[in-house]
């Protein structure tokens, strides 16, 4: 058995007994030959002390509920591969959103963004007998949009969302309301258009792109960013 | 903590769990105009149907002629002949409705040539009553179920859906009658206990797959339905059933879909033998479930497993254009790299049978409604998905119908809640005196208990009794132990101390709450599994062996009947299986084989 400790310095808040958060020292034995990902190593902290406080479900990249700050950049605690973390490992909950406990922040203001893009197919036709047409390319068209999981590493590693994050989309609102502006089945375009053309809502993306770095889906919120842009600038001329 | 601290609040349905089932069916209420509540554990989009992979069944015939007819009969042999026909005509008739529905929602299926649907080939897809394969499941990638549970939130976002967000349901209210009034549940957030008062009560709370120590389920598949409807007393249906899923990642237990058998992937051996062909001749790789389960568990056992420990089988795609691979199959890519450290472009995946479905559950008919021992309907109760037991998968589930039987029976257990709110079936009737006692003290006793055992041993020794008396092949003599192991394990439960006490966001608790429920539904399987004297799908025992007079350890004489488990006592009775569908004859009674 490959056995080793590992340090870790992490982010501790428990509103109900702390006056204020701070960093807690924390080691723990690891398996290499069992342990791979950084949740691994979490549950085994957790096994050790019951009160350290984490989302976490699917344990394999998909859910996107173990988002967090690790050494600095945000990822999914169950994406990262622990041999290439230095250490003492430094996790912090995911930066520009209020800390509820521990390692788990509020992400009211995420979702409230990500519903104000209405984020579902607006088609008021007639509903056909059989599934709505669409070509293999107009759908290819959607591959790097639809498989968003709302992890929220992109926003909260965004210095635009952390001045505005009421006023700005954000990245994962705006790769979403592309989702659906690229989908040739939906009717609603403009009005998608019309919502964004805002000096806020999209033009706060400086093209700084940290959302691009973090993204444990290797998708690219900048470019569809950059699309929506191209769309409004089209249809002006 | 007192009874006056227990607010209540009042709606015509509530529904719990915000998966594939539950988030259907609060489309149907939401869009009825119905005072819904949506409670789930995790943010809707978090829940595990986010994982499904392969595909989502329905007779379109997009690539080649299908009929449902055929699918129904494809569903009933992969049951092992243990499904109700009429839940299951039900199902297969409705499919192509509520997936052409889904599409309409917005959900991004993969599109043939002519711009329909995807549908690839799957394991028990056939045409012509078993003739031939057929492409029925229909995809969006790798990533069907990711690409479904978002278009179904989506539509919830549009039909303004009232959700309670990280709210854990403990316990099921019932008064004297026996009528289902709600539900208590904690706010995760703040500690607040509330009770959910309504006139209908939805369960959608999925499966219980983390009662085995390799599983591909995510950490929330806990089975907190089945825990709280057995302290409620209503009897859970076959749960000796659990499919074992082919392809976990060996040591990760990860899925990897189906759907890559579908796209012409292959099973091989140390030797590297293609050994599906000498086990399902006709089927090879695509068998059922369970059948290819226990060829990889037979070549194990036998010495011919790979890697350095024997212990995995390989599967192989290196043989597929690479091109299809990052069409068809990009998320199990990642994943195989993620989690096998391989490309599966150049080398083959280690794969082992992992536990991944559970087939029984909460008795339901085909309409969602939740059933008694005699068959009626326990009133202002409802459930579809994983929890519910229609019974559409009966001994073995064919891969893609549990998507179909969220679609189907989520919105079925919507549309009947409606029905009987309008006909006056069910009403708001008064909360019992003690409706909160039983929680309350359960909460009490997490708050305050001292010396303790520790919540995650007491999981541990639980996942691993299941999973060593209870998995792929089972003995009699590990069975009638197992039985005595679980009970022991009950035992620590009921003393499980928590150090964190704290009333925000404590996880601690919750998990606490959730080995509750774990419990429920070890006990209610090891003890099925114990009393079942026969070989049927994925419940395959020694001592019930492939004989002429009992093909495959199937004893149709003596077992022919759906198990129901009964906590207090822990007691076994039975009910027999439905062999009559809505409309089309009987698929009798007969041997399978792939």
């Amino acid at each position: 058995m490959a056995t080793s400790t590992m340090q870790f310095k992490i982010y501790r808040y428990d509103p109900d007994k702390d006056n204020a958060p701070y960093m807690q020292d924390a080691s723990v034995e690891v398996d290499f030959s069992l342990d791979r990902k950084l949740l691994d190593v979490l549950t085994r902290l957790k096994a050790k002390d019951d009160s350290l406080s984490y989302r976490r479900s699917c344990r394999e990249g998909i859910c996107g509920s173990d988002a967090m700050n690790i050494n600095g950049k945000n990822g999914l605690a169950c994406l990262t591969e622990i041999k290439d973390l230095k250490q003492p490992v430094v996790l912090r909950p995911l930066p520009g959103l209020p800390v509820i406990r521990d390692l788990i922040v509020d992400m009211t203001q995420f979702f409230k963004q990500y519903h104000s893009i209405k984020p579902y197919l607006i088609n008021e036709g007639p509903r056909p007998e059989r599934e709505r047409l669409q070509s293999p390319e107009e759908r290819e068209e959607l591959n790097g949009l639809y498989e968003c999981i709302l992890c929220a590493c992109c926003s909260t590693s965004c210095p635009s969302f952390w001045w505005n994050p009421d006023k700005f989309v954000g990245p994962a609102g705006l790769l979403n309301a592309y989702r659906f502006i690229a989908d040739t089945r939906d009717q609603a375009t403009n009005e998608r258009l019309d919502d964004l053309e805002d000096p806020y809502r999209l033009f706060r993306c400086h093209t700084i792109m940290n959302c691009v770095d973090v993204c444990p889906k290797g998708l690219n919120p900048t470019r569809a960013i950059g699309k929506i842009k191209e769309m409004m600038v089209r249809r002006a001329i | 903590m007192s009874k006056q601290s227990v607010a209540v609040r009042k709606f015509d349905a509530v529904i719990v769990g915000a998966g594939g089932s539950g988030l259907r069916a609060a489309i149907q209420l939401s869009e009825a105009g119905l005072k819904t509540a949506v409670l789930s554990k995790v943010f809707p989009t978090r829940s595990h149907t986010v994982a499904a992979q392969g595909g989502v069944s329905a007779s379109l015939g997009n690539s080649e002629e299908d009929h449902w007819h055929w699918h129904m009969y494809d569903t009933v042999k992969g049951s092992d002949w243990l499904g109700d026909q009429d839940a299951i005509e039900y199902m297969c008739r409705k499919a192509p409705e509520v997936v052409v529905e889904l599409e309409h929602f917005g959900m991004p299926f993969d599109r043939t040539d002519e711009g329909k649907i995807y549908q690839r080939p799957f394991g028990g897809h056939m045409s012509n009553f078993g003739e031939k394969p057929v492409r029925r499941a229909c995809a969006a990638a790798d990533r069907t179920g990711h690409a479904m549970l978002h278009a179904l939130y989506q539509r919830n976002v549009r039909a303004n859906t009232q959700f309670f967000v990280e709210w854990m349901a403990l316990d099921l209210i019932r008064d004297e009658s026996g009528q289902v009034l709600g539900v208590i549940a904690l706010e995760m957030e703040t500690g607040e206990v509330v009770a959910f008062h309504s006139k209908a009560t939805v369960f959608a709370t999925g499966g219980a797959g983390r009662i085995y120590y390799s599983s591909t389920n995510a950490f929330i598949n806990t089975g907190d339905g089945l825990g709280m409807a057995a302290r409620a007393g209503i009897a859970l249906e076959d749960m000796e059933f659990w499919q074992f899923h082919p392809t976990g990642v060996a040591g990760a237990g990860v899925l990897i879909t189906e759907g890559v058998r579908g796209e012409g992937g292959i099973l091989r051996n140390s030797t590297n033998e293609r050994f599906m062909e000498r086990y399902a001749p006709n089927a090879k790789d695509l068998a059922s479930r369970d059948v290819v389960s226990r060829a990889m568990v037979t070549e194990i056992n036998e010495g011919r497993g790979c890697g350095p420990n024997k212990d995995f089988v390989l599967l192989d795609i290196t043989h597929l254009d690479p091109a299809t691979i990052m069409k068809r199959l990009p998320g199990i890519r990642e994943i195989s790299i993620q989690f096998a450290g391989i490309d599966p472009i150049k080398a083959p995946i280690p794969v082992v049978p992992t536990c991944h479905y559970q087939m029984g559950g909460v008795p339901t008919n085909y309409k969602g409604q939740v059933v008694g021992d005699d068959g009626a309907p326990v009133r202002g109760f409802y459930a579809a998905g994983e929890v519910a037991c229609a019974s559409v998968h009966g001994a073995n589930r064919l891969g893609t119908n549990s998507l179909l039987d969220l679609l189907v029976f989520g919105k079925a257990s919507g549309d009947t809640v409606i029905d009987d709110l309008r006909s006056g079936e069910i009403g708001l009737r008064d909360l019992p005196a003690d409706f909160a006692d039983r929680t309350l003290a359960r909460l009490n006793r997490l708050n305050t208990q001292t010396g303790g055992a520790s919540v995650n041993e007491c999981r541990l020794e639980l996942q691993r009794t299941m999973q060593k008396h209870c998995g792929v092949f089972r003995f009699k003599d590990m069975l009638v132990e197992g039985v005595a192991k679980i009970i022991e394990v009950e035992k620590a439960v009921a003393h499980t101390e928590i150090k964190d006490k704290s009333q925000v966001w404590n996880t601690a608790r919750v998990e606490a709450l959730e080995l509750d429920n774990l419990v429920e539904v070890a006990k209610a399987t090891m003890v099925s599994a114990e009393a079942r004297k026969e070989s049927r799908g994925a419940h395959v025992r020694d001592d019930a062996p492939d004989t002429p007079a009992n093909p495959n350890g199937r004893d149709d004489a003596n077992w022919h009947k759906h198990t129901l488990w009964h906590r207090e006592g822990n007691r076994l009775s039975y009910k027999p299986v439905i062999m009559k569908p809505l409309s089309v004859e009987t698929i009798a009674l007969k041997t399978r084989s792939y």
